[in-house]
């Protein structure tokens, strides 16, 4: 797709994103979105759907999660804040606005942005372990503030009605089209955003902070950016797990657990790359299902796990599966291709090959 | 008077949020590390502290003999190990551990002692209270809470400021690389710091089991006060934690004075003020390492 | 036997080389000056013997004993101490507290706070000062202080007239003739030729990571160490 050629004294040098392997991996995703969207009609029972929408949604706070830490450098411990607005606000869109359950999504996905924009500025002021906590605090009082207002239901939740006149079936395909429609666009935006100057600027940052800063690098704008499409991804994760579930409680959508899925979701797949995510959030759908009748030792399990992944393996399982980023299904950098030897990168500028 | 019996109760309050935020500030202090799993390691204390009680019988001021050791030589393992390791792998790597094991002690209580509220029975000293003037009681409990996180701060100011090692902490603080260089070997520094703050955190657990009721899921708010207690007081200041602490304290009874059932939302608006306001904080550290 | 050796190192930072197959000798008791001009790998040099930096290949050996995989903390009790490029004064330290921190190591021997408020009157009065309030010329001397107070059997000093107005750089090397006379053997790195030339027994000159150039300051003319430090 995009390629040029430098021309050097000695010889020719060819700058590439696109590999075979990430062509092949874009026409099989095709296949696969086309035969999940076909499912309802096919091979996909209530229950197949109503548990891919929680994949689903998984796969949105992973690549969310990751979009933050992996590629803009920001742990946030406060992501179920951003849950739980979506949650409420297609609640509060579709009932008591009115709009109806499809329309509520994006409006659910404005407020989250909004707030998302406005608490940057609160957020920002701290770095590093301080924002992690931070984040959480905001979280905390965000949900606080929710349990105060009567009209979402106090301290109580609140039930979503404005599926009433639809049949189960229907409703539940609808959930589960929303959701994948939500999933593709999710993890195409997070694609093309660090396909852009944006990620490129970021990767450059990671690099070599003062020459990206002399290069114009704009580190807080670009952060905020990143920060307000984390917290309307995860809106939209919030708006679909309420559509879902047909219920919003205070406790579970603002519970910190939430976040700690998104971090076992990066940190299995592999932080800093599109597929790690994706992967992780698989994995981890996988792993809740057989290991359900271990209570909190499945958590203690994947505690563990995860503190093993970030010493001993950051790259996580697409790390490993990719040959530490040699292949890359979706690549986000750039690859230098010699000419003499076209087939065999020389070097590899590519922003996954590091986390 | 009901309102400066609040504020009494809220400085008081605020004497167990320093002395949970101490060590907190220590860590971050000598190795810029921000301990995810500090609120879960004081709630460890804390059943640590409530099983010697009920098993064995002693009293529980003597399971402190007991649990600050044993915590301190937990924080020094836990150094000398995952967080050393954790501090020399990427940025984010002791931020993800500590979180990861901030889930694993949390869910191991769980298992352990289930979701159910417990304290530790100090008995007659529970209920014991001194009249300062007829509308103003303290109790004894507290106040001696307050009277052990003063005493604390005190202390960890004097060592780091007088002793050969809390100095050789202070310059590994300012610069690692120069301290190598003076003969310091940072990670026995490190594990040393780390032991001191786990130390005090089981400390401060033991305090909190005895003052109020507990489950596994306590550690997060426990974390989330200590926090807010060391950035109200500014990064880098024990001074400044103790007053934070004691600010976040007076914010959280006053405001449940004003409006009840709402007193630790207006405790997370005062930490937001000041944030917002004065980022560095109330009393922030004159020196910039 | 040499104090200290340097064989034939290779030092890198990452993949790019900053010290090629270089060799240096120093007996105990001498003074070396290793001149240079920027990133001719002088500091590295100096990092490497210290242990901030690990050769790639070769060996560098202390009092006979290979050091090379002797971590730096280590390698003070033996009696090796570095004033860093920079000076590197523990700022939140005062003067004195950054002094007692150089006596982590309590290696014995002449150098105390009362000889080296003797030796660098300067200090006496600022004793009290916060390192990040010093001034330059006051840091650089604590800085020399600092690594003096484990009393080492070699000085490493990175640059020490950098950023220092010429008076000053006067002061501070009037005190080196004291720190030799305790039998201190010293590796002075400098940019500064002159007085390079005028403190010690031998000069290395490196150009690119080599040695291009050495022997006793009365043996060599400017043209030759002009040529050996531009590369001309």
């Amino acid at each position: 797709m995009t390629s040029a050629s430098v021309t050097s004294a000695s010889s020719t040098v060819k700058v590439r994103r696109s590999t075979m392997a990430s062509y092949i991996a874009l026409a099989v995703s095709i296949v696969v979105v086309i035969a999940l969207a076909i499912g309802p009609f096919a091979f996909l029972t209530k229950g197949n759907q109503q548990n891919l929408v929680t994949l689903f949604i998984y796969i949105i706070m992973g690549t969310m999660w990751n979009l933050l830490a992996g590629y803009a450098g920001m742990v946030s411990i406060g992501q179920q804040a951003f849950i739980g607005v979506g949650a409420y606000g297609v609640v509060y869109a579709a009932d008591q606005m009115g709009v109806g359950p499809i329309a509520a999504i994006p409006v659910a996905l404005v407020i989250a942005g909004v707030i998302g924009y406005l608490v940057s500025f609160l957020a920002f002021r701290l770095s590093g372990g301080y924002f992690a906590i931070g984040t959480w605090v905001i979280a905390e009082v965000i949900k606080l503030v929710t349990t105060q207002i009567q009209t979402l239901g106090a301290g109580s939740g609140i039930s979503l009605t404005a599926f009433s006149g639809y049949k189960p079936a229907l409703r539940i395909a609808t959930v589960y089209w929303m959701g994948l429609a939500s999933v593709v666009i999710a993890v195409a935006v997070t694609y093309l955003l660090m396909r852009s100057r944006l990620g490129t600027g970021f990767t450059a940052l990671r690099d070599d902070p003062t020459a990206a800063a002399t290069l114009g690098v704009n580190v807080t704008r670009s952060k905020r950016i990143i920060w307000v499409a984390a917290a309307m991804g995860c809106g939209l994760a919030g708006a679909l797990l309420a559509e879902n579930t047909l219920r919003v409680q205070p406790d579970s959508v603002f519970s910190v657990q939430l976040t700690a899925t998104m971090l076992f979701i990066v940190v299995i797949g592999g932080i800093g790359t599109i597929e790690g995510p994706i992967l992780g959030a698989i994995v981890y759908f996988a792993l809740e299902h057989f290991l359900v009748d271990l209570g909190a030792w499945y958590l203690v399990i994947l505690g563990i796990v995860a503190i093993i992944m970030v010493l001993f393996l950051p790259q996580g399982l697409w790390g490993l599966i990719s040959g530490r980023g040699r292949i890359s299904l979706f690549p986000t950098g750039y690859r230098l291709m010699s000419n003499q030897a076209s087939t065999t990168p020389v070097a590899n500028a590519s922003a996954d090959t590091t986390a | 008077m009901q309102w400066a019996n609040a504020v009494v109760q809220g400085v008081i309050l605020g004497g167990l949020y320093a002395l949970l935020a101490a060590g907190l500030s220590l860590m971050f202090g000598v190795m810029r590390l921000v301990n995810l799993a500090h609120g879960a390691l004081a709630i460890v204390a804390a059943y640590m502290g409530m099983v010697l009680v009920n098993e064995t019988g002693i009293p529980p001021f003597a399971t402190l003999l007991i649990v600050v050791p044993v915590m301190a030589l937990a924080g020094w393992i836990l150094q000398r190990t995952l967080l050393n390791t954790a501090l020399n792998r990427q940025a984010l790597a002791p931020i993800l551990v500590t979180f990861g094991l901030a889930v694993i002690l949390q869910n191991l209580m769980l298992e352990l002692f289930t979701a159910d509220n417990q304290s530790i029975d100090v008995g007659s000293l529970a209920g014991a209270s001194i009249q300062i003037t007829p509308n103003i009681a303290v109790g004894v409990f507290p106040l001696l809470t307050f009277v052990v996180g003063v005493a604390v701060i005190a202390g960890l100011q004097l060592y780091l400021a007088k002793t050969t090692t809390g100095r050789a902490m202070r310059a590994t603080s300012d610069d690692r690389e120069a301290a190598q260089l003076m003969g310091i070997d940072h990670r026995n520094i490190y594990a040393l710091a780390t032991a001191i703050a786990v130390g005090l955190v089981g400390l401060a657990g033991v305090f909190l089991g005895v003052r109020t009721q507990f489950n596994p899921t306590f550690g997060d708010v426990t974390l989330i006060f200590a926090f807010e207690a060391v950035i109200i007081g500014g990064l880098g200041s024990l001074w400044g934690t103790l007053w934070g602490g004691i600010i976040l304290g007076v914010a959280q009874v006053v405001g449940a004075q004003a409006f009840p059932s709402s007193g630790v939302l207006l405790g997370h608006i005062v930490f937001l003020l000041v944030l917002a306001f004065r980022p560095t904080g109330l009393f922030p550290k004159v020196v910039n390492g | 036997m040499a104090l200290l050796e340097v064989e034939n190192i290779d030092v890198f930072y990452g993949d790019v080389q900053a010290i090629f197959g270089l060799s240096l000798s120093i007996e105990e008791g001498q003074t070396l000056a290793v001149i240079g001009a920027n990133g001719a790998g002088k500091s590295t040099l100096l990092k490497s013997i210290a242990g901030l930096c690990t050769p790639a290949t070769g060996e560098i050996r202390f009092n006979g004993e290979r050091i090379n995989d002797v971590p730096p903390h280590r390698r003070v009790p033996l009696g090796i101490s570095l004033t860093p490029e920079g000076r590197r004064i523990f700022p939140s330290l005062t003067l004195e507290e950054n002094l007692l921190v150089g006596a982590h190591s309590k290696r014995p021997g002449y150098w105390n706070l009362a000889t080296l408020y003797e030796t660098f009157p300067l200090l006496a009065d600022r004793r009290s000062r916060l390192g990040t309030n010093a001034s330059g010329g006051e840091q650089q001397a604590a800085a020399i202080a600092r690594a003096l107070m484990s009393n080492p059997k070699i000085l490493l000093l990175d640059e020490v007239s950098l950023g220092l107005a010429p008076v000053v750089v006067e002061q501070i090397y009037s005190a080196l003739p004291a720190i030799v006379e305790q039998g201190t053997t010293v590796l002075v790195v400098e940019q500064d030729v002159n007085q390079a030339m005028k403190v010690s027994d031998r000069v290395q000159c490196l150009l690119d990571g080599r040695t291009v150039l050495e022997g006793k300051p009365s043996e060599l003319s400017r043209e030759r160490i002009a040529s050996a430090f531009f590369g001309i």
